[in-house]
Protein backbone atom coordinates (compact mmCIF):
# COMPACT_ATOMS: atom_id res chain seq x y z
CA UNK A 1 0.00 0.00 0.00
CA UNK A 2 1.02 3.20 -0.68
CA UNK A 3 2.71 5.23 1.78
CA UNK A 4 3.11 8.30 0.48
CA UNK A 5 1.69 10.76 3.29
CA UNK A 6 3.80 9.28 6.22
CA UNK A 7 6.35 9.31 4.13
CA UNK A 8 6.37 13.45 3.02
CA UNK A 9 5.06 14.28 6.69
CA UNK A 10 8.15 12.42 7.68
CA UNK A 11 10.44 14.38 4.94
CA UNK A 12 8.85 17.80 6.00
CA UNK A 13 8.23 17.35 9.60
CA UNK A 14 10.01 14.49 11.49
CA UNK A 15 9.88 15.84 14.44
CA UNK A 16 6.42 15.88 14.13
CA UNK A 17 6.10 11.77 13.89
CA UNK A 18 6.68 9.51 16.78
CA UNK A 19 6.76 6.11 14.82
CA UNK A 20 4.85 4.61 11.54
CA UNK A 21 3.89 1.01 11.48
CA UNK A 22 1.85 -1.07 9.14
CA UNK A 23 -1.89 -3.02 10.53
CA UNK A 24 -2.69 -6.50 9.31
CA UNK A 25 -4.18 -5.43 5.88
CA UNK A 26 -0.85 -4.00 4.62
CA UNK A 27 -1.86 -0.29 5.36
CA UNK A 28 -0.07 2.46 6.54
CA UNK A 29 -0.78 4.13 9.77
CA UNK A 30 1.73 7.14 11.57
CA UNK A 31 1.39 8.24 15.39
CA UNK A 32 1.33 12.10 15.73
CA UNK A 33 2.36 13.79 18.57
CA UNK A 34 -0.50 15.49 20.09
CA UNK A 35 0.80 19.36 19.44
CA UNK A 36 2.10 18.99 15.97
CA UNK A 37 -1.33 17.45 14.26
CA UNK A 38 -2.69 20.79 13.30
CA UNK A 39 0.92 21.48 11.53
CA UNK A 40 0.05 17.99 10.16
CA UNK A 41 -3.16 17.96 9.05
CA UNK A 42 -2.19 21.49 7.19
CA UNK A 43 0.45 19.94 5.36
CA UNK A 44 -1.37 16.94 4.52
CA UNK A 45 -4.59 19.01 3.45
CA UNK A 46 -2.79 22.25 1.36
CA UNK A 47 0.50 21.13 -0.20
CA UNK A 48 -0.13 17.56 -0.55
CA UNK A 49 -3.88 17.51 -1.82
CA UNK A 50 -5.42 15.16 1.29
CA UNK A 51 -8.51 17.32 0.78
CA UNK A 52 -10.98 15.23 2.33
CA UNK A 53 -12.05 14.80 5.88
CA UNK A 54 -12.91 11.03 6.35
CA UNK A 55 -13.49 10.32 9.80
CA UNK A 56 -11.64 10.87 13.68
CA UNK A 57 -12.77 8.85 16.44
CA UNK A 58 -11.31 8.26 19.99
CA UNK A 59 -10.33 4.66 21.38
CA UNK A 60 -9.62 3.88 25.26
CA UNK A 61 -7.23 1.08 25.46
CA UNK A 62 -7.88 0.52 29.33
CA UNK A 63 -8.76 -2.92 28.25
CA UNK A 64 -5.52 -3.93 26.22
CA UNK A 65 -2.73 -5.82 27.41
CA UNK A 66 -0.46 -3.27 29.96
CA UNK A 67 2.14 -2.59 27.13
CA UNK A 68 -0.43 -0.88 25.04
CA UNK A 69 -2.25 0.87 27.95
CA UNK A 70 -0.06 4.31 28.44
CA UNK A 71 -1.37 6.12 27.00
CA UNK A 72 -4.64 5.40 27.53
CA UNK A 73 -6.30 7.47 24.73
CA UNK A 74 -6.06 7.49 21.11
CA UNK A 75 -7.36 9.66 18.70
CA UNK A 76 -7.49 7.83 14.92
CA UNK A 77 -7.33 10.73 12.02
CA UNK A 78 -8.52 9.38 8.44
CA UNK A 79 -7.68 11.65 5.53
CA UNK A 80 -8.29 11.19 1.56
CA UNK A 81 -6.52 11.96 -1.08
CA UNK A 82 -8.85 12.10 -3.84
CA UNK A 83 -6.74 12.62 -7.08
CA UNK A 84 -4.51 9.70 -5.50
CA UNK A 85 -6.88 7.84 -4.38
CA UNK A 86 -5.05 7.23 -0.90
CA UNK A 87 -6.15 7.29 2.69
CA UNK A 88 -3.42 8.72 5.20
CA UNK A 89 -4.61 6.89 8.94
CA UNK A 90 -3.12 9.23 11.33
CA UNK A 91 -3.32 8.91 15.27
CA UNK A 92 -2.53 10.69 18.45
CA UNK A 93 -1.93 9.05 22.19
CA UNK A 94 -2.58 11.20 25.02
CA UNK A 95 -3.26 10.68 28.43
CA UNK A 96 -5.88 11.97 30.64
CA UNK A 97 -5.71 15.21 31.23
CA UNK A 98 -3.57 16.24 27.79
CA UNK A 99 -5.22 18.21 25.32
CA UNK A 100 -4.73 17.39 21.85
CA UNK A 101 -4.64 20.23 19.45
CA UNK A 102 -7.50 21.09 17.25
CA UNK A 103 -7.73 20.73 13.64
CA UNK A 104 -10.86 22.71 13.11
CA UNK A 105 -8.96 25.43 11.83
CA UNK A 106 -7.52 23.05 9.22
CA UNK A 107 -11.28 20.80 8.05
CA UNK A 108 -14.33 22.15 9.00
CA UNK A 109 -15.51 18.60 9.40
CA UNK A 110 -13.73 18.47 12.32
CA UNK A 111 -16.14 20.07 14.23
CA UNK A 112 -18.30 17.75 14.90
CA UNK A 113 -16.08 14.99 15.41
CA UNK A 114 -13.65 17.36 17.87
CA UNK A 115 -17.09 17.37 19.98
CA UNK A 116 -17.76 13.29 19.52
CA UNK A 117 -14.69 12.61 21.28
CA UNK A 118 -14.83 14.68 23.70
CA UNK A 119 -18.39 13.55 24.64
CA UNK A 120 -17.68 9.93 24.56
CA UNK A 121 -13.74 9.65 25.55
CA UNK A 122 -13.17 13.40 27.76
CA UNK A 123 -10.35 13.80 25.56
CA UNK A 124 -10.22 17.95 25.34
CA UNK A 125 -9.14 19.33 22.13
CA UNK A 126 -7.65 22.60 22.78
CA UNK A 127 -8.32 25.70 20.50
CA UNK A 128 -11.52 24.13 19.25
CA UNK A 129 -13.44 27.10 20.72
CA UNK A 130 -16.90 25.68 20.91
CA UNK A 131 -16.27 22.08 22.69
CA UNK A 132 -19.37 21.05 24.15
CA UNK A 133 -21.10 17.44 24.26
CA UNK A 134 -22.36 16.15 20.81
CA UNK A 135 -24.96 13.36 20.97
CA UNK A 136 -25.32 13.33 24.75
CA UNK A 137 -27.00 16.14 26.32
CA UNK A 138 -24.87 18.78 28.51
CA UNK A 139 -25.61 17.61 31.79
CA UNK A 140 -24.66 13.97 31.14
CA UNK A 141 -21.63 13.08 33.84
CA UNK A 142 -18.87 11.20 32.30
CA UNK A 143 -17.70 9.82 29.51
CA UNK A 144 -19.81 7.32 27.72
CA UNK A 145 -17.58 4.76 25.54
CA UNK A 146 -14.94 4.89 28.18
CA UNK A 147 -14.07 1.03 29.23
CA UNK A 148 -14.73 2.02 32.93
CA UNK A 149 -18.46 3.86 32.37
CA UNK A 150 -20.81 0.76 32.66
CA UNK A 151 -22.79 -1.10 29.18
CA UNK A 152 -25.78 -0.26 31.92
CA UNK A 153 -25.17 2.79 33.52
CA UNK A 154 -27.71 5.45 34.66
CA UNK A 155 -27.84 8.93 34.80
CA UNK A 156 -29.85 11.15 37.69
CA UNK A 157 -32.72 12.96 37.10
CA UNK A 158 -31.68 16.53 35.67
CA UNK A 159 -33.50 19.59 36.09
CA UNK A 160 -35.89 21.44 33.53
CA UNK A 161 -33.65 23.69 31.87
CA UNK A 162 -35.15 27.67 31.71
CA UNK A 163 -35.50 28.31 28.00
CA UNK A 164 -34.90 32.17 27.29
CA UNK A 165 -33.86 31.87 23.71
CA UNK A 166 -36.70 30.45 21.88
CA UNK A 167 -39.45 32.86 20.39
CA UNK A 168 -43.21 32.05 21.89
CA UNK A 169 -45.16 34.35 20.07
CA UNK A 170 -46.90 37.44 20.23
CA UNK A 171 -46.96 38.91 24.11
CA UNK A 172 -44.23 36.95 25.32
CA UNK A 173 -41.49 39.19 24.96
CA UNK A 174 -39.33 39.07 28.29
CA UNK A 175 -41.37 35.96 29.63
CA UNK A 176 -38.22 33.88 30.32
CA UNK A 177 -40.10 30.25 31.20
CA UNK B 1 -50.50 69.32 -7.34
CA UNK B 2 -47.00 71.30 -6.44
CA UNK B 3 -45.87 74.11 -9.31
CA UNK B 4 -42.83 74.68 -10.12
CA UNK B 5 -41.56 77.48 -8.31
CA UNK B 6 -43.45 76.44 -4.78
CA UNK B 7 -40.78 76.45 -2.47
CA UNK B 8 -42.64 74.01 -0.15
CA UNK B 9 -43.28 70.34 -1.49
CA UNK B 10 -46.14 69.03 0.48
CA UNK B 11 -45.05 65.44 -0.18
CA UNK B 12 -43.98 63.59 2.72
CA UNK B 13 -40.40 62.12 2.66
CA UNK B 14 -40.02 58.63 3.20
CA UNK B 15 -38.52 59.24 6.86
CA UNK B 16 -41.91 61.40 8.14
CA UNK B 17 -43.93 58.43 7.93
CA UNK B 18 -42.19 55.52 8.85
CA UNK B 19 -42.11 54.65 12.70
CA UNK B 20 -38.54 53.89 13.60
CA UNK B 21 -38.44 50.13 14.05
CA UNK B 22 -36.43 48.14 16.02
CA UNK B 23 -35.70 44.75 14.79
CA UNK B 24 -34.68 41.64 17.08
CA UNK B 25 -33.71 38.39 14.98
CA UNK B 26 -36.55 35.86 16.16
CA UNK B 27 -35.12 32.12 16.75
CA UNK B 28 -37.24 29.63 16.35
CA UNK B 29 -36.76 25.72 16.59
CA UNK B 30 -37.45 23.25 13.95
CA UNK B 31 -37.55 21.09 16.53
CA UNK B 32 -36.64 17.60 17.04
CA UNK B 33 -40.11 15.78 15.67
CA UNK B 34 -41.28 17.93 12.56
CA UNK B 35 -43.22 17.03 9.70
CA UNK B 36 -40.76 18.19 7.01
CA UNK B 37 -37.51 16.98 8.72
CA UNK B 38 -36.35 13.72 8.29
CA UNK B 39 -35.06 12.45 11.69
CA UNK B 40 -34.71 13.93 14.97
CA UNK B 41 -32.67 16.88 14.19
CA UNK B 42 -33.61 19.86 16.90
CA UNK B 43 -32.14 23.32 14.26
CA UNK B 44 -32.33 26.21 16.70
CA UNK B 45 -32.28 28.89 14.12
CA UNK B 46 -31.97 32.81 14.14
CA UNK B 47 -34.01 34.41 11.46
CA UNK B 48 -33.60 37.72 10.18
CA UNK B 49 -36.97 38.03 8.81
CA UNK B 50 -37.17 34.52 6.45
CA UNK B 51 -33.07 35.20 6.31
CA UNK B 52 -31.16 32.29 8.23
CA UNK B 53 -28.64 34.02 10.47
CA UNK B 54 -27.03 31.52 12.01
CA UNK B 55 -28.15 27.98 12.69
CA UNK B 56 -27.21 25.17 15.17
CA UNK B 57 -28.07 21.67 14.40
CA UNK B 58 -28.48 19.93 17.95
CA UNK B 59 -28.88 15.56 17.63
CA UNK B 60 -28.80 12.64 20.30
CA UNK B 61 -32.50 12.27 19.70
CA UNK B 62 -31.62 8.96 18.68
CA UNK B 63 -28.38 8.26 20.14
CA UNK B 64 -28.80 4.56 21.14
CA UNK B 65 -25.08 3.68 22.11
CA UNK B 66 -24.23 1.17 19.17
CA UNK B 67 -20.41 1.51 19.78
CA UNK B 68 -20.93 0.56 23.27
CA UNK B 69 -23.52 -2.09 22.50
CA UNK B 70 -20.95 -3.15 20.22
CA UNK B 71 -18.16 -3.60 22.18
CA UNK B 72 -20.11 -6.58 24.53
CA UNK B 73 -21.19 -8.87 22.11
CA UNK B 74 -19.53 -11.09 19.80
CA UNK B 75 -18.63 -10.35 16.02
CA UNK B 76 -21.40 -12.04 14.54
CA UNK B 77 -23.94 -10.71 17.38
CA UNK B 78 -23.15 -6.78 16.15
CA UNK B 79 -24.76 -7.41 12.54
CA UNK B 80 -28.75 -6.91 13.94
CA UNK B 81 -26.99 -3.91 15.74
CA UNK B 82 -25.95 -2.18 12.24
CA UNK B 83 -29.53 -3.15 10.50
CA UNK B 84 -30.40 -0.24 12.66
CA UNK B 85 -27.79 2.39 11.75
CA UNK B 86 -28.94 3.60 7.91
CA UNK B 87 -32.48 1.69 8.06
CA UNK B 88 -33.79 2.70 5.04
CA UNK B 89 -30.57 0.82 3.08
CA UNK B 90 -29.34 -1.96 5.67
CA UNK B 91 -28.53 -4.41 3.48
CA UNK B 92 -25.63 -2.05 2.78
CA UNK B 93 -24.86 -1.86 6.29
CA UNK B 94 -24.88 -5.44 7.22
CA UNK B 95 -22.32 -6.00 4.30
CA UNK B 96 -20.35 -2.83 4.79
CA UNK B 97 -19.46 -4.47 8.21
CA UNK B 98 -19.26 -7.84 7.03
CA UNK B 99 -16.69 -7.13 4.69
CA UNK B 100 -15.10 -4.66 6.63
CA UNK B 101 -14.58 -7.71 9.68
CA UNK B 102 -13.71 -10.32 6.53
CA UNK B 103 -10.86 -7.97 5.54
CA UNK B 104 -9.49 -7.28 8.76
CA UNK B 105 -9.56 -11.46 9.22
CA UNK B 106 -8.03 -11.13 5.75
CA UNK B 107 -10.66 -14.19 4.27
CA UNK B 108 -12.43 -14.22 0.98
CA UNK B 109 -16.01 -14.92 0.57
CA UNK B 110 -17.17 -16.66 -2.40
CA UNK B 111 -18.19 -15.33 -5.67
CA UNK B 112 -21.54 -16.45 -5.90
CA UNK B 113 -21.40 -14.93 -1.94
CA UNK B 114 -20.14 -11.00 -3.75
CA UNK B 115 -22.62 -11.38 -6.28
CA UNK B 116 -25.33 -11.51 -3.93
CA UNK B 117 -23.96 -8.71 -1.74
CA UNK B 118 -23.73 -6.85 -4.81
CA UNK B 119 -26.93 -7.33 -5.77
CA UNK B 120 -28.26 -6.89 -2.46
CA UNK B 121 -26.79 -3.30 -1.56
CA UNK B 122 -27.85 -2.02 -4.89
CA UNK B 123 -31.18 -3.02 -4.38
CA UNK B 124 -31.08 -0.96 -0.92
CA UNK B 125 -29.43 1.54 -2.54
CA UNK B 126 -32.63 1.65 -5.44
CA UNK B 127 -34.79 2.07 -2.10
CA UNK B 128 -33.16 4.13 -0.79
CA UNK B 129 -32.98 6.78 -3.82
CA UNK B 130 -36.51 6.29 -4.19
CA UNK B 131 -37.45 7.33 -0.86
CA UNK B 132 -35.20 10.62 -1.33
CA UNK B 133 -36.12 11.32 -4.54
CA UNK B 134 -40.11 10.57 -3.80
CA UNK B 135 -39.13 12.75 -0.65
CA UNK B 136 -37.91 15.69 -2.63
CA UNK B 137 -41.42 15.90 -4.28
CA UNK B 138 -43.83 15.39 -0.74
CA UNK B 139 -41.27 18.16 1.43
CA UNK B 140 -42.12 20.96 -1.75
CA UNK B 141 -45.90 19.75 -1.47
CA UNK B 142 -46.01 17.21 -4.46
CA UNK B 143 -47.38 14.02 -2.37
CA UNK B 144 -48.40 11.93 -5.78
CA UNK B 145 -44.67 11.89 -6.62
CA UNK B 146 -43.97 10.66 -3.12
CA UNK B 147 -47.02 7.88 -3.50
CA UNK B 148 -45.44 6.66 -6.81
CA UNK B 149 -42.10 6.36 -5.24
CA UNK B 150 -42.97 4.33 -2.01
CA UNK B 151 -45.27 2.30 -4.65
CA UNK B 152 -41.86 1.66 -6.35
CA UNK B 153 -39.98 0.96 -2.90
CA UNK B 154 -42.74 -1.54 -1.74
CA UNK B 155 -42.18 -3.99 -4.63
CA UNK B 156 -38.53 -3.70 -3.26
CA UNK B 157 -39.16 -4.55 0.29
CA UNK B 158 -41.30 -7.40 -0.44
CA UNK B 159 -38.55 -8.97 -2.54
CA UNK B 160 -36.44 -8.10 0.24
CA UNK B 161 -38.40 -9.72 2.63
CA UNK B 162 -38.90 -12.82 0.08
CA UNK B 163 -34.97 -12.77 0.29
CA UNK B 164 -34.23 -12.12 3.89
CA UNK B 165 -37.25 -12.59 6.01
CA UNK B 166 -38.09 -9.20 7.34
CA UNK B 167 -38.85 -6.06 5.94
CA UNK B 168 -36.35 -3.39 7.38
CA UNK B 169 -33.92 -4.85 9.96
CA UNK B 170 -32.25 -7.43 7.60
CA UNK B 171 -29.35 -9.18 9.48
CA UNK B 172 -28.76 -10.99 6.25
CA UNK B 173 -25.50 -12.59 5.60
CA UNK B 174 -22.69 -13.48 7.98
CA UNK B 175 -18.91 -13.36 8.39
CA UNK B 176 -17.89 -15.37 5.33
CA UNK B 177 -20.54 -15.11 3.13
CA UNK B 178 -23.90 -15.50 2.99
CA UNK B 179 -26.04 -17.47 5.33
CA UNK B 180 -28.86 -18.12 2.96
CA UNK B 181 -28.92 -18.74 -1.14
CA UNK B 182 -31.27 -17.18 -3.00
CA UNK B 183 -34.51 -18.48 -2.81
CA UNK B 184 -35.94 -20.67 -5.80
CA UNK B 185 -37.63 -18.02 -8.10
CA UNK B 186 -36.62 -14.87 -6.60
CA UNK B 187 -34.38 -14.29 -9.41
CA UNK B 188 -37.51 -14.09 -12.13
CA UNK B 189 -39.91 -12.52 -9.25
CA UNK B 190 -37.00 -9.20 -8.86
CA UNK B 191 -36.39 -9.14 -12.92
CA UNK B 192 -40.52 -8.18 -13.55
CA UNK B 193 -40.28 -6.04 -10.48
CA UNK B 194 -37.60 -3.91 -11.40
CA UNK B 195 -39.50 -3.64 -14.74
CA UNK B 196 -42.81 -2.51 -12.48
CA UNK B 197 -40.12 -0.27 -11.02
CA UNK B 198 -38.54 1.28 -14.14
CA UNK B 199 -42.12 2.64 -14.92
CA UNK B 200 -42.84 3.81 -11.52
CA UNK B 201 -39.66 5.41 -11.61
CA UNK B 202 -40.21 7.45 -14.93
CA UNK B 203 -43.88 9.18 -13.52
CA UNK B 204 -42.43 10.07 -10.75
CA UNK B 205 -39.54 11.85 -13.16
CA UNK B 206 -41.97 12.63 -15.28
CA UNK B 207 -43.85 14.67 -12.49
CA UNK B 208 -40.80 16.05 -10.63
CA UNK B 209 -37.64 16.90 -13.22
CA UNK B 210 -38.62 19.59 -15.35
CA UNK B 211 -41.66 20.49 -13.39
CA UNK B 212 -41.22 24.07 -13.24
CA UNK B 213 -42.16 24.75 -9.67
CA UNK B 214 -40.29 22.36 -8.36
CA UNK B 215 -36.78 23.16 -10.49
CA UNK B 216 -37.32 27.04 -9.31
CA UNK B 217 -37.39 25.53 -5.74
CA UNK B 218 -34.28 23.06 -6.00
CA UNK B 219 -32.03 25.13 -8.63
CA UNK B 220 -29.34 27.12 -7.17
CA UNK B 221 -30.44 26.54 -3.43
CA UNK B 222 -28.33 24.70 -0.88
CA UNK B 223 -25.02 25.11 -2.82
CA UNK B 224 -22.14 24.44 -1.12
CA UNK B 225 -18.43 25.10 -3.29
CA UNK B 226 -16.62 21.96 -3.91
CA UNK B 227 -13.99 23.48 -1.49
CA UNK B 228 -16.01 23.47 1.94
CA UNK B 229 -17.61 20.13 0.95
CA UNK B 230 -14.61 17.97 0.72
CA UNK B 231 -13.66 19.86 3.79
CA UNK B 232 -16.76 18.91 5.87
CA UNK B 233 -16.13 15.30 4.22
CA UNK B 234 -19.29 15.21 2.02
CA UNK B 235 -19.30 11.86 0.08
CA UNK B 236 -21.82 9.93 -2.17
CA UNK B 237 -24.30 11.67 -4.19
CA UNK B 238 -23.53 14.93 -1.90
CA UNK B 239 -19.59 15.17 -3.29
CA UNK B 240 -20.53 14.02 -7.04
CA UNK B 241 -23.31 16.61 -7.40
CA UNK B 242 -20.25 19.32 -7.30
CA UNK B 243 -18.67 17.13 -9.96
CA UNK B 244 -16.15 15.39 -7.93
CA UNK B 245 -15.99 11.54 -8.81
CA UNK B 246 -15.26 10.30 -5.87
CA UNK B 247 -17.02 6.51 -5.67
CA UNK B 248 -15.76 3.67 -3.49
CA UNK B 249 -16.80 1.81 -5.81
CA UNK B 250 -14.74 2.99 -8.39
CA UNK B 251 -12.10 3.62 -6.20
CA UNK B 252 -11.40 0.75 -4.70
CA UNK B 253 -13.12 -1.95 -5.86
CA UNK B 254 -15.01 -4.36 -3.74
CA UNK B 255 -17.34 -7.76 -3.84
CA UNK B 256 -17.65 -8.22 -7.33
CA UNK B 257 -17.99 -4.05 -9.01
CA UNK B 258 -15.02 -4.46 -10.85
CA UNK B 259 -16.09 -7.05 -12.81
CA UNK B 260 -19.66 -5.02 -13.41
CA UNK B 261 -20.13 -2.43 -16.34
CA UNK B 262 -22.11 1.10 -15.19
CA UNK B 263 -20.83 4.17 -15.14
CA UNK B 264 -21.07 7.16 -12.09
CA UNK B 265 -23.00 9.96 -12.75
CA UNK B 266 -22.03 13.55 -12.23
CA UNK B 267 -23.44 16.93 -10.89
CA UNK B 268 -21.63 20.73 -11.45
CA UNK B 269 -23.32 22.92 -9.34
CA UNK B 270 -23.62 21.21 -6.21
CA UNK B 271 -27.22 22.76 -5.67
CA UNK B 272 -30.41 20.36 -4.46
CA UNK B 273 -31.11 19.72 -7.87
CA UNK B 274 -28.05 17.67 -8.60
CA UNK B 275 -28.31 16.03 -6.17
CA UNK B 276 -31.84 14.98 -6.68
CA UNK B 277 -31.44 14.17 -10.27
CA UNK B 278 -28.00 12.48 -9.61
CA UNK B 279 -30.00 10.21 -7.38
CA UNK B 280 -32.38 9.42 -10.57
CA UNK B 281 -29.44 8.71 -12.39
CA UNK B 282 -27.93 6.50 -9.78
CA UNK B 283 -31.26 4.34 -9.74
CA UNK B 284 -30.88 3.40 -13.43
CA UNK B 285 -27.34 2.70 -12.99
CA UNK B 286 -27.91 0.52 -10.48
CA UNK B 287 -30.94 -1.45 -12.70
CA UNK B 288 -28.06 -2.12 -15.04
CA UNK B 289 -25.97 -3.42 -12.06
CA UNK B 290 -28.36 -6.02 -10.99
CA UNK B 291 -28.91 -7.34 -14.39
CA UNK B 292 -25.78 -7.61 -15.21
CA UNK B 293 -25.36 -9.43 -12.24
CA UNK B 294 -28.16 -12.07 -12.41
CA UNK B 295 -26.59 -12.97 -15.70
CA UNK B 296 -23.11 -13.13 -14.37
CA UNK B 297 -23.73 -14.78 -10.89
CA UNK B 298 -22.13 -18.31 -10.75
CA UNK B 299 -23.57 -20.93 -8.84
CA UNK B 300 -21.95 -22.67 -6.17
CA UNK B 301 -21.22 -21.89 -2.14
CA UNK B 302 -22.08 -18.91 -1.23
CA UNK B 303 -20.69 -19.77 2.46
CA UNK B 304 -16.70 -19.83 3.06
CA UNK B 305 -15.94 -23.75 3.88
CA UNK B 306 -13.86 -23.15 6.91
CA UNK B 307 -15.67 -24.54 10.34
CA UNK B 308 -13.56 -22.09 12.14
CA UNK B 309 -15.29 -19.07 11.04
CA UNK B 310 -19.06 -20.39 9.37
CA UNK B 311 -21.15 -22.64 11.27
CA UNK B 312 -21.13 -26.06 10.15
CA UNK B 313 -24.44 -27.85 8.42
CA UNK B 314 -26.77 -29.06 10.98
CA UNK B 315 -26.09 -32.58 10.58
CA UNK B 316 -22.62 -32.73 11.29
CA UNK B 317 -23.43 -30.68 13.92
CA UNK B 318 -25.79 -33.61 15.50
CA UNK B 319 -23.12 -36.44 13.94
CA UNK B 320 -19.85 -35.47 13.99
CA UNK B 321 -17.61 -34.36 16.97
CA UNK B 322 -15.95 -31.68 14.54
CA UNK B 323 -18.77 -30.60 14.00
CA UNK B 324 -20.28 -30.30 17.67
CA UNK B 325 -16.64 -28.51 18.84
CA UNK B 326 -16.83 -25.89 16.08
CA UNK B 327 -20.27 -25.43 16.81
CA UNK B 328 -19.71 -25.01 19.96
CA UNK B 329 -16.50 -22.56 19.40
CA UNK B 330 -18.49 -20.03 17.22
CA UNK B 331 -21.35 -19.85 19.68
CA UNK B 332 -19.62 -19.37 22.63
CA UNK B 333 -16.23 -17.62 21.73
CA UNK B 334 -17.02 -15.86 18.47
CA UNK B 335 -15.56 -15.96 15.61
CA UNK B 336 -11.71 -15.90 15.97
CA UNK B 337 -10.84 -12.53 14.67
CA UNK B 338 -6.97 -12.15 15.18
CA UNK B 339 -5.53 -8.93 16.59
CA UNK B 340 -5.58 -6.06 14.52
CA UNK B 341 -7.28 -2.74 13.07
CA UNK B 342 -8.82 -1.86 9.82
CA UNK B 343 -10.09 1.15 8.21
CA UNK B 344 -12.25 -0.28 5.27
CA UNK B 345 -15.19 1.62 3.17
CA UNK B 346 -18.29 0.79 0.94
CA UNK B 347 -20.53 2.59 -0.86
CA UNK B 348 -23.55 3.56 0.64
CA UNK B 349 -26.51 5.31 -1.20
CA UNK B 350 -25.52 8.34 1.23
CA UNK B 351 -22.13 8.07 0.90
CA UNK B 352 -18.96 6.66 2.28
CA UNK B 353 -19.65 3.73 4.76
CA UNK B 354 -16.41 3.46 6.87
CA UNK B 355 -15.69 1.46 9.09
CA UNK B 356 -12.78 1.27 11.63
CA UNK B 357 -12.41 -1.84 13.56
CA UNK B 358 -10.10 -2.80 16.21
CA UNK B 359 -9.65 -6.67 17.57
CA UNK B 360 -7.78 -7.18 20.66
CA UNK B 361 -8.41 -11.22 19.69
CA UNK B 362 -11.10 -11.77 22.23
CA UNK B 363 -14.53 -12.91 20.42
CA UNK B 364 -16.06 -8.97 20.88
CA UNK B 365 -14.76 -5.82 18.73
CA UNK B 366 -12.69 -3.49 20.94
CA UNK B 367 -13.86 -0.67 18.98
CA UNK B 368 -16.45 -0.47 16.12
CA UNK B 369 -16.56 3.30 14.88
CA UNK B 370 -18.42 4.01 11.99
CA UNK B 371 -17.87 6.66 9.79
CA UNK B 372 -21.31 7.45 8.80
CA UNK B 373 -21.94 10.05 5.83
CA UNK B 374 -24.98 11.35 7.38
CA UNK B 375 -22.78 12.90 10.29
CA UNK B 376 -20.02 15.16 8.21
CA UNK B 377 -22.88 16.11 5.77
CA UNK B 378 -25.08 16.90 8.41
CA UNK B 379 -22.25 19.03 9.98
CA UNK B 380 -22.25 20.96 6.95
CA UNK B 381 -25.95 21.89 7.04
CA UNK B 382 -25.51 25.07 8.34
CA UNK B 383 -22.81 26.39 5.70
CA UNK B 384 -25.16 25.50 2.91
CA UNK B 385 -28.28 27.28 4.80
CA UNK B 386 -26.71 30.12 6.57
CA UNK B 387 -27.40 33.74 4.98
CA UNK B 388 -30.61 32.00 2.70
CA UNK B 389 -34.11 31.88 3.15
CA UNK B 390 -35.48 29.60 5.70
CA UNK B 391 -37.75 28.05 2.30
CA UNK B 392 -34.23 26.84 1.28
CA UNK B 393 -34.14 24.45 3.99
CA UNK B 394 -36.20 22.16 3.56
CA UNK B 395 -35.42 21.11 0.00
CA UNK B 396 -31.68 21.46 1.48
CA UNK B 397 -32.55 19.21 4.48
CA UNK B 398 -34.16 16.55 2.11
CA UNK B 399 -31.70 15.37 -0.55
CA UNK B 400 -28.42 15.36 1.75
CA UNK B 401 -30.47 12.39 3.07
CA UNK B 402 -29.81 12.43 6.67
CA UNK B 403 -31.28 9.25 8.29
CA UNK B 404 -31.19 9.51 12.12
CA UNK B 405 -29.84 6.25 12.94
CA UNK B 406 -26.40 6.39 11.22
CA UNK B 407 -25.33 9.87 12.27
CA UNK B 408 -26.55 9.17 16.17
CA UNK B 409 -25.50 5.39 15.95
Amino acid sequence: MSTFALDQIQNQLPEALVERYVDRAGDAWGVIKPDQIPHVAKLLKERLGFRMFISMDGVDRLHLPPEEQDPRFEVVYFLRNVERNELARLKVRVNEGVEVHSIRSVFQGANWAERFVWDFYGVSFKGHGDLRRMLTYEEFKGHALRKDYPLRGRQGLIAERPIKDIFRGPGTNGVAE
Amino acid sequence: MASADDQYDPTPSDDELEAHLQTRNMVVNLGPSHPATHGTVRLRIELDGETIVSMDPEIGFLHRGFQKSCENVTWTQVLPYTDRLDYVASLANNFGYLSAVESLMGIEIPERAKYIRVIGAELHRIASHLTTIGASGLELGGFSAFLYAIEARELLTDRVTELTGARLTTSYGRIGGMNRDLPAGWEEKVLKSLIKLEELLDETDKLLTRNRIFTDRMRGTGVITTEDALDFGFTGPCIRANGVNYDVRKAKPYWAYDQLDFSVPLGNNGDNFDRFYLRVLETHQSLKIIRQCFKQMPGGPVMIDDWRIAMPPKENVYSSIEGVIAHFKLVMEGVPVPVGEIYHATESPNGELGWYLKSDGSGRPYKCHVRAPGFQILSGLAKMCVGRMLPDLIPTFDTINMIGGEVEQ
